[in-house]
This record gives structure tokens, sequence and C-alpha cells, in this order.
């Protein structure tokens, strides 16, 4: 439960309402103490992926074929691969690739879905009908036939792999979107907005979407590492991250491989990764709460 | 309802025939095609070839006596496997795939929605935080180290079942388990939202108030609305599930219907391509049409318009 807001925390002056619910809720996150720990943990991790690099001398490629698979030690801290290739300068170097996937394309698939899922849910009637029979057709196109057509004409980039993957994520949250706001635009709070002559645009993004929040973090919060796997699966294919270049997906599925003899090479890649998705999940969590005004109100 | 469902249900028509000539034209601009193999076939051969399955016509032609032909029914000839149809294909791989996946589901449906509503109902409890971590488990945790994992443990280290293969009934388990918890995993996560929306609205306060046991109140008032983000992502999980997983399939070894649509891909076997398309779109449009139905079904404010 969550505690009642102390006096200091009360309704804030008229002139400041505008911002009040993201400022109470930056009050009640920062109070939330796994949220925290997940919010500092991603960000660290986020930044060592990012700056570590700079400061190791060795490269994600430079092979030790004397040293092959080994287990950590001082010199390697997460062991070798059977390539005599560092695992931590891997996980470095993946780790920009899986966190700029799952940000970039969950970004892409969230900003699409939930405005999308909002105003076919918000106008229904024909609209809603064509906007949603769009979407099936989407759903319905062979994801790994579009992805090869978009190698074949703009090349082997990593940045279309975010787009492929950001233009199909964000369907299923259109749906959950819409399904919310059909059923939080029957409410009373909602005819009030109307009869107040307030417009569309500020009734969908003011008072309906703010109320929709849960579902759409968590949402969110599952989309993150359901994108880095499914580049793993693109990678598997051919489609993805390349030799000798590494993502936390590709590493973990080769790590998978081999978890009988080298499990160090599965149990580091998939730590990390599960680490980076609890404390994201935490957040999450944390961040649906603090804004759960109703929760608040109780 | 009736005419809701049946205005939906001709709706499927100008769908299909979208995404069949979307595929059509996007799989002839991919490069390559179905005879092009390391080893060069000698043009005159190659000739024949493409002039037996029509392939010499202009695309047009082509597009057109498709349309003609899956009108009666008659997906084609497959280009890869020689002297079988896509038919025959597809009617011999999608019971085993719609077998799994129903098994899969079941399971799914069976541990999330228990899992997610303890989950809900006792929040910010031990028994919240075990469950959650669960699910969240089960979303970091791939398919493709799940199954080996679990392969592992009960086959080579237990002897219980097979690693792999698809003879008998023990042989399900593991490939329903690993496929059925991924999913069960996002199904917990999203009826603990859910529900967790529904839970501080007044009704179930009234309901409260009248007296109704915790059980009620939760079965018949608050699993109405907090099953709405599950049931909108059920369908087209669904629909993924049945029409099988390609990567649950190669680690098993199963003889299902996601591998040959990977492969075809690959294969560049145009008509098994539009074959397990056409059968994956028809799911989907179905399966989000009853998501859509249930939805109303649960609130009783929404209409069926």
């Amino acid at each position: 439960m969550i505690p009642l807001s102390p006096p200091s925390a009360i309704r804030p002056p008229l002139s400041e309402a505008r911002s009040s619910l993201w400022r109470d809720a930056w009050h009640r996150l920062k109070k939330n103490r796994l949220a925290v720990i997940g919010g500092a943990l991603l960000t660290g991790l986020t930044m060592l992926c990012i700056a570590g690099p700079w400061f190791l001398r060795m490269s994600y490629q430079e092979q030790n074929l004397d040293l092959g698979a080994s287990a950590p030690s001082a010199a390697h801290w997460f062991g070798t691969d059977t390539l005599g290739r560092d695992l931590f300068v891997r996980l470095l170097y993946g780790g920009r690739i899986s966190l700029g996937v799952g940000l970039c394309a969950t970004f892409v698939a969230l900003t699409i879905g939930v405005i999308y899922g909002a105003i076919a849910g918000y106008l229904g009637g024909k609209i809603d009908a064509t906007m949603m029979r769009l979407v099936d057709i989407i759903y319905a196109l062979p994801f790994t036939i579009f992805v090869i057509l978009l190698m074949v004409f703009f090349g082997r980039n990593i940045i279309l792999l975010f787009v492929a993957i950001g233009a199909v994520e964000w369907l299923t949250m259109a749906r959950i979107v819409r399904s919310q706001i059909m059923a939080l635009k029957k409410m009373e709070f909602i005819e009030a907005a109307r009869s107040l002559g307030l417009s569309n645009t500020r009734i969908i993004f003011r008072h309906l979407l703010p109320n929709a929040l849960g579902p759409i973090i968590v949402y969110t919060t599952l989309t993150i590492p359901a994108v880095m796997l499914l580049e793993a699966f693109l990678s598997f294919l051919g489609l993805g991250v390349q030799p000798p270049m590494s993502s936390w997906g590709t590493l973990i599925k080769d790590g998978a491989e081999k978890m009988e003899e080298f499990p160090w090479l599965l149990i580091f890649p998939g730590s990390i990764f599960s680490l980076t998705l609890f404390s994201l999940n935490f957040l999450g969590d944390g961040l649906r709460d603090a804004l759960d005004v109703r929760a608040a109100q109780d | 309802m009736f005419r809701f469902i049946f205005r939906r249900l001709l709706q499927v028509i100008p769908v299909l025939f979208i995404i069949i000539t979307a595929t059509f034209f996007m799989v002839r601009f991919v490069p390559g095609g179905p005879f092009t193999a390391e080893k060069a076939i000698p043009p005159e051969i190659l000739k024949n070839i493409e002039a037996h399955y029509g392939l010499d016509q202009p695309l047009w032609r082509q597009y057109l006596n498709y349309l003609g032909k899956i009108a009666h029914g008659d997906l084609g000839p497959s280009f890869k496997y020689s002297n079988r149809s896509v038919n025959e294909i597809i009617a011999d791989k999608l019971p085993v795939s719609l077998e799994l996946g129903a098994l899969a589901l079941a399971c799914a449906l069976s541990i999330g929605l228990t899992l997610g509503v303890v989950a809900a109902v006792r929040r910010n409890s031990g028994l919240d935080y075990l469950a959650s971590s669960l699910g969240m488990l089960g979303i970091c945790v791939p398919t493709f180290v799940l199954g080996p994992l679990l392969v592992l443990f009960f086959a080579i280290h237990l002897g219980w079942v097979n690693a792999s293969g698809w003879y008998t009934a023990a042989d399900r388990v593991l490939p329903a388990l690993t496929l059925g918890l991924v999913y069960a995993a996002y199904i917990m996560r999203l009826t603990r939202a859910g529900m967790l929306e529904v839970l501080h609205q007044d009704y179930i306060r009234t309901a409260r108030a009248k007296g109704a046991t915790e059980f009620r109140i939760i079965t018949r008032h608050a699993l109405r609305g907090g099953l709405l983000p599950v049931v909108s992502f059920l369908g087209p999980a669904t629909a993924g599930i049945l029409t099988g997983s390609f990567i649950i399939e190669t680690i098993f070894q199963i003889p299902g219907l996601g591998r040959e649509f990977v492969n075809s891909a690959f294969n560049r076997d145009y008509t098994l391509v539009l074959g397990t398309v056409m059968l994956y779109a028809g799911l989907i449009v179905l399966l989000n049409l009853a998501a859509d139905v249930v939805q109303v079904w649960l609130n009783p404010k929404l209409k069926f318009a």
C-alpha cells in the first residue's frame, strides 16, 4: 500500500496543477526503494556498456585460440568463449546492441501503438474498424520475408533492425490500449470532460491515457525483453547481428548450446540479461504504482 | 451480436485479399527464386521447370492464375517438395502444430491466470513477490535456453522423457511446457496489471459492502474487467501459438508447421509461403474477432458496434 501523502505533498497551488501528476509520481517513485534500485542498476549497466569498451584494451573479436574456452580468471573476469574471446568485453559490446534495440524499438512501438490504439478506441465506429483491420493485415504479413526485403533494399544495417522490429511490436500495444480506452470512455468522468467542451485530443491525452497507464507500462516492460530476444532470433536466421559482433541474445543462444561443457558462457550473459529485465520490471512496477492516481487517494 | 459477427466475417474477405496480394508481390521482389541452387541448373532445364510451374508468364498473369486457383481451394504445388501440393503439406503438418499449441495454451492459461490473480489480490505480499519473480523469470529465460535446460534435466538427467521426437504422449510434455511457460509469464504479468486496475473501482467496493465473499468478488466481478488486457493479448498470441514455433520445433525435432514456414521463406517456395501466410492470416482475423466478442461479453458497458 502507498503511504498517505505527508502534509507537504498536499495539492500544489492551481497554477502548478498541470504538472502535478508527474511531479507527485516522481515523489512517490523516489520513495519506492525497489524502483530506485532498479533505475540505478539500469542506468549503471547502460553507462557501463556505452563507456566500458573505451577503457578496455581487448576487443570483442580478438581471438586467443591457445586459450580456448577458459573459466573466469583474473585476466578474463567472465572467462573466454571457444575461440578465446573475452566474454566480459563481448558482453559490453553486446549490451550496446541489445539495449539499443530494446529501448529504441520499444520506444517506436510504444509511440505508434499508444497513439494508434487510443485514436481507434476513442473514435470507434467505421474508423476503428478500418484501423483495426489494418492491424490484422500487418500482423499476418510474413515478418521473415519483410526483414529479408528490408535487408535487400537497404543493406545490412542495425538501425533498420530497430525499425523493422518496432514496426511489428506496436500491434499488440495498439490492441491493448484500444481495449482500455474503449472501457474507459464509457465512464462518467469522460462524459464530464466532454460536457465541459474539451477537445478530443485533450480528452485522449489528458484524461483517457493517464488512466490506462498501468497496462501500458506493464506491456512496455514486456516488450523490451521480447524485442531483445527477437533480435537473437533474427541473428540466428542470419538477418540480425553478424559474427564476430555480439548481442546479448546471440551470446545467450551460443551459451545455451554449450551449457554442459562451458556453463559460464550461459551463466554470465543470462544473469546480466535477467538483471536488466528485473531492474526494468521493478522500475516499471514502481512507475505504475506512482502514476496510479486512484490507489494514491485510497 | 450475430449481426456484428456476420459483418466482421464479411470483412475477412477484403482483409485476406489484401494480405494475399501484398505477400504475393513481397515474395516475388525478394531476389533469388525457388530453383536458384548452389549448383547451377542448366538454363534449358531451368526454363522447362519454370514453364512447368507457370513461372515464365508475366507476373500479373501468374497472380491472376493464383487467385483463380485459391478461389477453388487449391493452394498450388510446392516448389521445393516436388510432387507435393501445399494443401497436402499443410494437412500433414498443421495437426501437429495445433496439438502442441493447444497443450501449450492450456498450460499457459492455467498457470498464468492463477498466478496473476493471486499476485494482484495479495499485492505486495510474499506471495506476490514470488509469483511476480516467477513471471519475470519466464520472460527473461528465452525458449532456446528453457528448452535445452528442461531437456538436460528431465530427459538426460532424470531420464523421464525423450529428449526430442514426436511419437508418444510423453514426447508432448517438454515442448508444450517450454512453449507454454513463456506465454504463462506474459499472461501472469498482464493479469496482475489488469486486476490491479480493477480492484480499486467502486463496483468492487459495492460488491464487498453487499457482503459478497472474497472468492465471488474476484471471480464474478473483478476478473471481468481485469481480463481485458489479457484478452487483447491472447487474440494474436493464440494464432502464433497454434501455427507453430520455429524455435521449439527445431529444438525438439517436431514435424510442425512453424519450421516449414520459416524454411519456405528461405527456399523462396512461393506457394508454400502464401499458403501458410493465408492460414495464419485467417486465424489472426478470426481470433481477433473472438477476442473482441469476449471483451464485450466481459464488459457489459461495451456494445457491439
